[in-house]
This record gives structure tokens, sequence and C-alpha cells, in this order.
């Protein structure tokens, strides 16, 4: 007897039944659903038994009422007429008899156990067969817009999962007991839990379960460098690809939406204290829902017409449609956080104006400020930091000039030069303007690109051109000051330096030159001194980013709290919500112990 | 939204002062600085200086030149109408000390600028003597409010319909011939004015202070479109100036860079005519 180890797996998908003897199908098409049809004993009588198309329900067609809880006398073949009983097993919830029939799941045949009692849920394979099939289905791909035809709009290129796709995902995962995944997820969201409801068809409470750690799903799911985050850590990438774990966040999120069973949460009772939270990007809106959550007054300052901060200017519509960002935004706002926009912290209100009237805050500026080689050329006409070309694109919509004001950089030859996600994203957009050639300029080697896979992969697809182990020394400019060529030298790698990374050296004598009318540097940027020059107690590192306490990401002022890029330097989204969610419940809990005291009380 | 309470067109309606109901930027904006300004919701973001505020009423000035599309419908507002956006007050405010001796030079829209820096000097004590020039007297704007301030003005015409026939460069260089306890040359105006005076008070020794105008997007230092070349490092125009020391600004440059966009301007005024 083996009947502790079968365990009902749902696999959502139209299952084909066989018998184990004789392997004639069982399945009948009846009005476009695909039945399984066998026959049965019960009281003596011969009758029809059906499954529905996932097996889950057993419905017996008999002209004798057959009340819950009997138990049937047999189940047949109609084919071969063998009992297809197995004397081996038994039900493990009611002790009833059970039957076994030949399932084909992803390519495999496996034994598939129907308990004979009506009412009884008990059905399904065994665990270790579970695991089997689990390992063979292979990794879903997202449908996205064809490739020849993308590079002339900027509409959003993968379409995400179908709730079909999204099933067969989730059944994927190995619901591990000791799940790695959610410690490669910088908030720490239930993977293995919210990846189970989506397996259960339960779509809803999977998007609320991801939502209890992270805010922003529908852009995470979209933007987060998973294959070094949550997916590098899945067991199922020893042997297999890892689960989709972002595209299955990305299907709850979308699926809430747009089901509108999006639901303002529970707001605590107010505390009565205020909090003031600088730029409205990933890190700043996270603290800003946080502290909302908790029962304060929150006000978001932004620089900025739009809010949403790198999610608004540098992440192009073709990536994050920005009907997301807004809904996110506005979901804020009906949790009642207020946004200030046009506020230039610094100058319009300096530090010291922001504490007297607010309890507490957080500081989430990002680093805003673009880097450049300091090369000769580089103020030559066509020449952009990538920050520009992208603010211009997106915040401005300049690829609607003239109808939006903002000129559109064109080019018909364009280099990018950087190899991260900014890098992709401006050489995709170039490619969506009307550019005949996009090289992306990068100065190390593939194996250190350090976009995502997806985005490089897009990329490629898309005709984006790699010049890989290379760096531009000088930009050419023609006659009327505009760019026209572009100097680069091959580099190879040498020793690792401090980041781990193999750095480039370049090559004596391997100077050439290339064609170009536009290029755009995306190598980086730095802190923005604004707020810096107006708040001189608050202590800089050596980069000149915020130093911060490394557990609670408290400043040198107290009650001031900073996070995101403005700590760290350049990283991810889901780097600055994880530091905004350490920021706001360090916040909480000092606030809760010794609320400040009032130096005065303003309006 | 922000609302505008007073027009005034000024130089055969080339030139327009606007008063807006800024209450926050009133109360901050110091001399030198400016607001970046966006109509509607397909505007573009241009710079603006400001050219003068009064914190209790709560309103800013601005004085703008029609160039392009978007001045060109900023022209055609009236009081009572709202900008879509005033961003401000961005970049450094003007040093202004008690150093003595200073003089004041505009040309053109840059008077408007250059009335607001004039104040402040002048409030710290200095002697200020004001050089302004324009195209004709129908060009010249601030005239009356320049001479309340200074304690000489000069005036200069190119066709000597008000004041010396001229540019302002001929008594700004008499100036520096006869007196020897000028401090400080302040200079604002068009890009060939700022660069010829700097090259003519470098010969003298004289510090000289230029606010310049490049391209600019956001105007908080996030693009990098306003880079500028100020001994021979890249400046970011919005959080390291608007204001530079004038011998060390590569003028050739920034002409060079402000002219990159002629065509789309013509595109966007011709668009927005049609």
């Amino acid at each position: 007897m083996q009947e502790h180890d079968v365990k009902y797996l749902k696999f959502k998908t139209y299952l084909n039944t066989y018998c184990p003897f004789c392997h004639n199908s069982f399945n009948v098409e009846r009005k476009d659903v695909r039945w399984t049809v066998m026959k049965s004993i019960y009281q003596g009588q011969e009758m029809e038994l059906k499954l529905s198309p996932y097996l889950d329900v057993f419905d017996v067609e008999t002209s004798l009422a057959m009340p819950r809880g009997d138990v049937l006398d047999d189940l047949i073949c109609p084919f071969c007429n063998k009992s297809l009983v197995n004397k081996d097993i038994v039900c493990a919830e009611c002790g009833s008899p059970a039957a076994e029939v030949i399932i084909s799941a992803v390519s495999r045949l496996i034994p598939f156990f129907i308990c004979l009692k009506h009412g009884c849920e008990w059905h399904g394979i065994s665990k270790s067969d579970e695991r089997k099939i689990k390992l063979k289905i292979p990794r879903q791909e997202m449908p996205e817009q064809d490739q020849t035809l993308r590079i002339h709009n900027f509409q959003e290129v993968p379409y995400g999962y179908t709730s079909e796709l999204a099933l067969l995902e989730a059944g994927r995962c190995l619901q591990c007991k000791n799940p790695k995944c959610v410690e490669g997820c910088p908030v720490n969201i239930d993977i293995p839990n919210f990846v189970r409801l989506v397996a259960e068809e339960k779509f809803n409470e999977a998007a609320k379960k991801v939502k209890e750690r992270n805010v922003l799903p529908a852009i995470c799911g979209r933007v987060c460098p998973q294959e070094s985050q949550c997916e590098a850590t899945c067991i199922l990438g020893h042997k297999d690809r890892p689960v989709a774990i972002g595209r299955l966040e990305r299907f709850v999120a979308d699926f809430e939406r747009k089901m509108d069973l999006v639901k303002v949460p529970l707001i605590k009772t107010n505390t009565g204290l205020k909090v003031a939270v600088i730029g409205s990007g990933p890190a700043g809106l996270t603290v800003a829902a946080d502290m909302r959550q908790l029962g304060y007054s929150v006000t978001i300052f932004e620089a900025l017409h739009e809010p949403g901060g790198v999610l608004t200017y540098g992440i192009p519509e073709f990536r994050l449609p920005k009907s997301i960002v807004n809904f996110e935004i506005d979901y804020l706002r009906e949790m009642g956080v207020r946004i200030e926009l046009n506020h230039v912290i610094g100058n319009i209100l300096t530090m010291d104006e922001l504490l007297e009237y607010f309890d507490a805050v957080f500081i989430g500026v990002g680093a805003g400020l673009p880097s450049f080689m300091g090369i000769s050329g580089e103020t030559l006409g066509n020449v952009f930091s990538a920050n520009e070309y992208l603010t211009r694109m997106n915040l401005m919509k300049a690829y609607r000039f003239p109808e939006y004001d903002t000129p559109m950089p064109k080019g018909m030859k364009v280099i990018v030069v950087g190899g991260g996600n900014v890098a992709m994203d401006c050489a995709r957009t170039a490619m969506r303007t009307g550019a005949a050639e996009v090289t992306i300029v990068y100065r190390r080697s593939r194996a250190e690109l350090p976009a995502r896979g997806e985005e490089v992969h897009h990329a490629e697809e898309e005709g984006i051109k790699f010049m890989l182990l290379t760096s531009p020394v000088r930009y050419i400019g023609s006659d009327f000051n505009s760019i026209k060529a572009v100097e680069c030298i091959r580099m190879e790698l040498g020793e690792p330096d401090s980041s781990g990374r193999r750095r480039p050296v370049p090559i004596d004598a391997s100077n050439f030159i290339m064609e170009c009318n536009m290029a755009v540097v995306a190598i980086g940027n730095g802190p923005n001194p604004i707020l810096f020059q107006s708040t001189p107690n608050l202590k800089l590192n050596k980069w000149g980013y915020i130093d911060t306490d490394p557990i609670t990401l408290e400043t040198s002022i107290p009650y001031v709290y900073a996070g995101g890029d403005i700590v760290t330097g350049a990283a991810t989204v889901i780097q600055a919500m994880g530091a905004g969610r350490i920021a706001a419940r360090a916040m909480h809990e000092k606030l809760q112990k010794s609320p400040p005291k009032k130096k005065k009380v303003t309006t | 939204m922000f609302q505008i309470v007073r027009k005034q067109e000024m130089a055969k309606g080339t030139i327009i002062r606007f008063d807006i109901n800024a209450p926050k930027i009133a109360k901050k904006v110091l001399p030198g600085q400016f607001v970046i300004i966006r109509v509607n919701e397909t505007g573009e973001r241009i710079p603006l200086t400001v050219a003068d505020k009064d914190e209790f009423a709560g309103i800013i000035t601005i004085i703008f030149q029609v160039v392009g599309k978007t001045t060109a419908l900023m022209r055609s507002l009236k009081v009572g109408d709202m900008l879509k956006d005033v961003v401000g007050p961005l970049g450094r405010p003007a040093e202004i000390h008690k150093i003595g001796t200073v003089i004041m030079v505009g040309g053109g829209t840059g008077t408007a600028i250059l009335h607001h820096v004039a104040k402040g000097f002048k409030d710290a004590g200095n002697y200020v003597i004001g050089i302004v020039g324009a195209r004709d007297s129908e060009m010249l704007i601030l005239e009356n409010e320049m001479s309340v301030i200074c304690d000489e003005l000069i005036v200069t015409t190119d066709d000597g319909s008000n004041g010396t026939r001229g540019f302002v460069t001929e008594p700004l260089k008499r100036y520096l011939e006869e007196r020897y306890d000028i401090k400080l040359v302040y200079a604002i105006g068009p890009i060939l004015m700022m660069k010829n005076i700097c090259a003519m008070t470098k010969r003298f020794n004289v510090n000289t202070m230029v606010s310049l105008n490049p391209v600019m997007i956001d105007g908080t230092g996030m693009c990098g479109g306003c880079r500028v070349k100020v001994n021979n490092e890249t400046k970011f125009c919005c959080v390291d100036g608007p204001d530079f020391n004038g011998h060390l600004v590569d003028f050739d440059e920034l002409e060079k860079r402000n002219a990159l966009y002629m065509k789309e301007e013509k595109i966007s005024l011709l668009f927005s005519i049609r």
C-alpha cells in the first residue's frame, strides 16, 4: 500500500487520459470540451463515468441517483473491458478502492489515481511523479510584439502571460520547504506562496500576497533583474531554467489591475505625525506607501512636473507603460499621500524648513547627475547624456514632436556608450525613431554586460549591434558642429578590479574611426548637488553619496533617512524599494519610541 | 497652476513682462536665479531668469523675448491665464557682497536679468554703474528702473536714437581706462556681447561675471543638456551656474550649442501656426 504519497496536481491544462492496458484514449469531445469517459459499475448496473477536462471533478451519468459518499463497484475500460481498479492502492482520505489510468503530461505517461467514492476529492499522481513532471514543463515564454513591427512603435514589447500560461508556469514551482528565492528578493516577497496561489487559480489572492511586501508589483515584474535575484537562487535553475517569478509577478499585478480588484489597504488610525519624502522614485513611493499605511500623514516632494522619478523620465514606454506608473501613483494618492510637484528641495524649501513642519524626512532623490568620460568632443551637437536623451523622449514625449514642443534627437547611425539597462533603453529608443543602425559600444565583454538578460535579448532581436571590448576616445565634429564620427580603441580584459569584474585595458594602437551622427553616453550617474548645497550638516561618504547608518538608514541628521541610489550609487528599482522599506520601518520605530520635540509650530 | 497677474508688452511687443503668482518661489528666489516654465501639457520646459520679485505679494516677474514657439504662445496669454508648471528657484544665486564699485552691463533682454542683480548689488551697498544697450530706443527696456538703481547710468543704442550711439563696449572701455577702483563687471546679454566684454576686461584684469543661457530641459542637473566648458571643465549651467567667471567660459562652444536646434525651432513654430 502506498497510499501516503498521492497528491492531486492541478495542471489547469487539458490532459489526455489512456487505458493502462490497451492504451486507447478515454477522451471524448463534447461541445468543444474534452471529457474523459469510462464505464463504471454501480449497484450491478453499468453506467458512464465522466471526468472533467482537468480531471478534478467526477460525474456519474446514471438513471439511479448515486448519493455522495457511495462507492462505485468497479471502473472499466470501455475498449478492453478490463478493470482499472488497482488493488495495491487505496484512497488516503476515505480508504475506498482506487482506480488507475494513464495520463500524458509534458510528453510522459504517468499513472493517475482516482478514488471510487463519489464526492471524495482524492485523485492525483504520486509526489515523485509530480516532481518529475514539474521538471519537464518548459519555462513558459511571454507572447510578445513581433520584432519587425515593434521597432516602429513605442508600445510595450511583451504582452504578458495569459492565465493558461501563468498556470502552467506556476505549476513548475517545486514549493521548496526552504525557499531560496525569498532570500534572493531584496524585499523578501513570499514567492512560494504567491506562486502556489497562482497555481490554484487564486490570482487576486496571489496579487495581495505579493503586495504584502512589494507596493509596485506591476513595475517590478517588468524591470527587476530577476535573473540575478530571485530567479538566480531558484532550485529548478540548477537542472533546468528557473521559475519565471518576475513574469508571474507581472501577471498577477496586471490581473488585479485589469479586473479592477485593487483595493486601498486599511490605513491605521492617524498617528498625528507628519513625514516628508523627497523624490517620487521607487524608494520614495515605497516609504510613502508604508508610512501612510501605518497612519502617518505623508507628503512627497517631486522636482519635475510628473511624479515617478526614473520610472517616468528614465524607463521607456515600450518597457514600462506610463499608464501603469500613473496607476500606481494614483493608488498612493487614494491612500491619502500628498504629492507636491515642481518642488526642488534645497531651493524652494531647505531641510531645516522641512524639519520644522515634518517629524521625519526621507531622502530618495536618486543619482541623477549624468557622468561624462571627459573626452574631447563631448559638447558637440547630437552627443547626449542618456538622461537627456531619455528625458526628452519619455518625460517630454519628444518622439511626438512637433505635437509636443520638445525637439526629438535623431540620427541615422547611432552609437550608445555603455552596457547597462539605460544603454539598452537608449539604443532601442533610437531604433524606434528611425535610426538605420544602432551600435552599443561597451568596454568589457559580453559576460560583463550589466543589463537584464531580457533587455539584451530584445535589443539583439531588434537588430542592435554590439561592439564589445571597445571604448570611445574622441568624438569628431562636422563643420556644423555636430558629431560625424567617433574614434574608438579596442580593449582587453586584465586583472579583476575592486568590483570583482575584470578591468578593461586599452590595446595600444588599436584605434579606429566609426562614422555616426548621434551618440548617447550611458555610463552612469553621480549624486545631484542641489540638496547638499543647502544642507551642509548632511554627512556624505567619499563618493559623494549620503552616509547612513547601515541598519536604520538614518543620516547624520536625526529623523532624516535616506535610501536608494543617493546612498548606494546607481542600482536597481527593487533595491531602492528594499531600502525604502527598511527606512520606513526604522522611521516608524523611532517615531513611536521618541517623537521629535517640535521647535515651533508652523502651518 | 500658476496665474499670470500682470502682463506688459515692451519693445514693440517683442519683449513681454509677466508677473506670476508664485508665493513659495517669491519667498526664496535670489538675484541670478531662474525658473523653468512649462505652459501646457504638450509644452517644452524653458528656463527664464527671474527679473524681480515681490515676496509680500507672492509675485515673481519674468521678462522674455519672443523667439520661438513657446515664447510666442506665452505672448498670446492674457492676465488671469494659467501656466501649467513653474519650477524654481533654480541655479545658484549671484554672489553679491559689498566690494566697492561694480559695472553692470546689460544688452537687449539681458537687461531684465541684470536689473535684479544690480538691485542686489546696490542693496548690498556698492557703487553701481549701469550700462544698458539696445538696437534702438524702442527696443530699450527697463531704462527707468535701472536709472533708479544705478548711481550712474549710460544708455547706448546701435542707431543713436537714445543715449550714445554704438555698443555697450565703448562706454565700458572708457570706464575701465578712467577708473581704477572697478572691482567687478557683471555682463548679461547676447553671447557675442559677453564674449567681447570678457576679452576686454581680461586686458584690464578686472573680474567679470556672466550669466549664461544654454539649452536646458529639467534645470535640476539631471539631463546635462546645459553643459558648458568653463576653465576646460564640463560644468552644468543649471546647478553650477548660471553665473560663471566670464574669463574662463568657452563662448564659441556655447554659441554653437545654442544654435543646434534652429531647424526644430522653425518646424515647431510652423506647426503651431498651422
